[in-house]
């Protein structure tokens, strides 16, 4: 464990029911840093995100926060500790607009981003405010879903493949909202499986295999050696 | 053929029928509440309607606290009652398959009954209108208290109602109904959330119990009498819709007052030949909400 990381993820196990999906992840984030999970579908990407959010059946090891364990918290213990998690297939709510949806979190701590400091970061929802949030496009859900994590005061972030299945025009576009929230002091923990993207944003990358942690890449490996890469990824 | 049917007929059926049809909107509204949010199919929830009324006899009878008093303090203990029953027995079942649930709400319904009977016996007991008297109309004699009744209850359905769609606090609740794993990782104590929203739905029932004591007789079985009536509404209006259960309570009232005009032996068999045209037009009821996107 480094001493100065703001999160400490130790000999982490997890499982869905009776099956194991984490079989004893380590690594860190340091504070202010984006780090990347990347690796194979089903290796435990988001598996990772979800056991650090408490969201899983049930987990083993060490997930330390800011000096706090979390092994053992609810996931709203979690949230107020100071994590925020965007998942993967967004979760925009259909039974709420999006005003409602991007305002639905409470905030938990100061230093969360004001409602219309939010809508002028993320003009596109300003527009769609009363539109029911699943009417928005893939990109502007997106949007949605991480425009209204910031408003909690949370300073760790974790997005779960923010850039899947939307065109690379609104992946572009995602991408410089990331490395905004990165230049405003926000630690990043992202699971990615778009490499061009992985690479354009990340400090560094932890690859993950079955479970565990088989490797970690500075951004510049992986500009370089992409056959390194590719090994793991199987492309 | 209807030629013999006087306006003083309908309108007093209908009148009846409107009282009846609060009684159903309040009771299926917290019935909807709980299925909807936290997908528990309260089958005690007779028992708790009947728990309001004995709440409001015995502050009336021991400790002197009239209707007004019960009115506000009898929904509280029973909601209370709700919020023991959902930490003890529901809690545990969260997750399971809903069935199980039900099996434990109607085990429960079959002792809280088999108690009140033991200690009260099975006659009903009377609890006298805090609004005697009433007003003539001029085509029929409408009850004070039955007015109170009906006005009271809408303001009820109208405030929950109002409370689920437009507050801060109804959006954390229909929001955690499609991901409750989400809204509590925005630091929302979801599992409180339910207990609180399972207790809500349980002090309604009580609260109906109160409004009841005046007009029906106090007795352990009264709850079980309306519930089958109750389900039947709930599946019309659809699963969980709020506003659905709202509606279809007064509107299968209404109908069911007008069938006692028209054709009275079929009164108690009308609400079931809806219930099951809705479900072969309308599976998922009248007023049931699209699907939820994940």
């Amino acid at each position: 464990m480094t001493s100065d990381a703001l999160l400490s993820v130790e000999n982490l196990h997890a499982w869905y029911g009776e099956s194991k999906a984490l079989h004893g992840m380590n690594f860190t984030v340091r504070p202010g840093e984006l780090v990347t999970l990347i690796g194979r579908n089903g290796a435990g990407k988001s598996t990772t995100l979800r056991s650090i959010m408490g969201i899983v059946g049930k987990r083993t090891g060490s997930i330390r926060f800011d000096g706090q364990e979390l092994i053992g918290k609810r996931t709203y213990q979690i949230a107020r500790a100071g994590i925020a998690y965007c998942p993967e297939e967004r979760a925009i709510f259909s039974s709420l607009n999006v005003s409602e949806n991007l305002t639905l979190p409470p905030v938990l701590k100061p230093g969360g981003i004001a409602d219309s400091d939010l809508l002028a970061q993320f003009p596109n929802l300003q527009r769609r405010l009363k539109s029911p949030g699943t009417k928005l496009s893939g990109g502007e859900q997106q949007m949605l879903a991480i425009a209204r994590i910031l408003r909690t005061g949370a300073r760790f972030l974790l997005l779960d493949e923010p850039s899947e299945g939307l065109a690379p025009v609104v992946v572009k576009e995602i991408g410089e909202q990331i490395l905004r929230l990165k230049a405003q002091g926000f630690t990043i923990l992202l699971v990615e499986q778009n490499l061009q993207f992985a690479r354009r944003v990340a400090d560094r990358h932890v690859v993950v295999e079955n479970g565990v942690v088989v490797d970690t890449l500075d951004a510049e490996t992986l500009r370089t050696d992409m056959d390194r890469v590719k090994h793991y990824l199987g492309v | 053929m209807f030629d013999h049917i006087s306006i003083q007929l309908l309108a007093g059926q209908l009148l009846i029928g409107l009282i009846n049809g609060s009684f159903y909107a309040m009771l299926s509204l917290g019935l909807a509440i709980i299925f909807g949010l936290i997908h528990v199919v309260n089958f005690a929830h007779g028992a708790q309607y009947m728990l309001g009324a004995f709440v409001a006899l015995l502050l009336l009878n021991v400790l002197g606290i009239p209707y007004w008093g019960a009115l506000f303090i009898a929904p509280v203990i029973v909601g209370a009652f709700g919020l023991l029953m959902e930490r003890t027995i529901l809690r545990p079942l969260r997750g399971l398959d809903p069935l199980y649930s039900l099996l434990a709400t109607f085990a429960s319904v079959l002792i809280i009954e088999g108690l009140m009977r033991l200690e009260f016996g099975s006659s009903g007991l009377p609890y006298r209108s805090p609004m005697p008297g009433g007003i003539n109309l001029g085509f029929m004699f409408l009850p004070w208290y039955r007015g109170w009744v009906v006005v009271f209850s809408l303001a009820v359905c109208l405030g929950t109602w109002l409370l689920i769609e437009k507050t801060k606090l109804g959006a954390y609740l229909r929001a955690a109904n499609e991901r409750p794993e989400i809204v509590e990782s925005f630091g929302i104590n979801v599992p409180r959330m339910m207990s609180l929203t399972y207790a809500f739905g349980v002090g309604l029932a009580g609260l109906g119990g109160v409004l009841a004591a005046p007009i029906y007789q106090v007795s352990p079985s009264m709850g079980s009498n309306l519930m089958i009536v109750i389900f039947a509404v709930v599946v019309i209006g659809g699963m969980g819709s709020i506003l659905g259960a709202i509606l279809t309570g007064y509107l299968i009232g209404i109908v069911e007052g007008l069938t006692k005009v028209f054709y009275p032996e079929g009164s108690n068999l009308a609400i079931f030949v809806i219930m099951i045209l809705a479900l072969i037009l309308r599976p998922n009821g009248l007023f049931s909400a699209p699907e939820k996107s994940r």
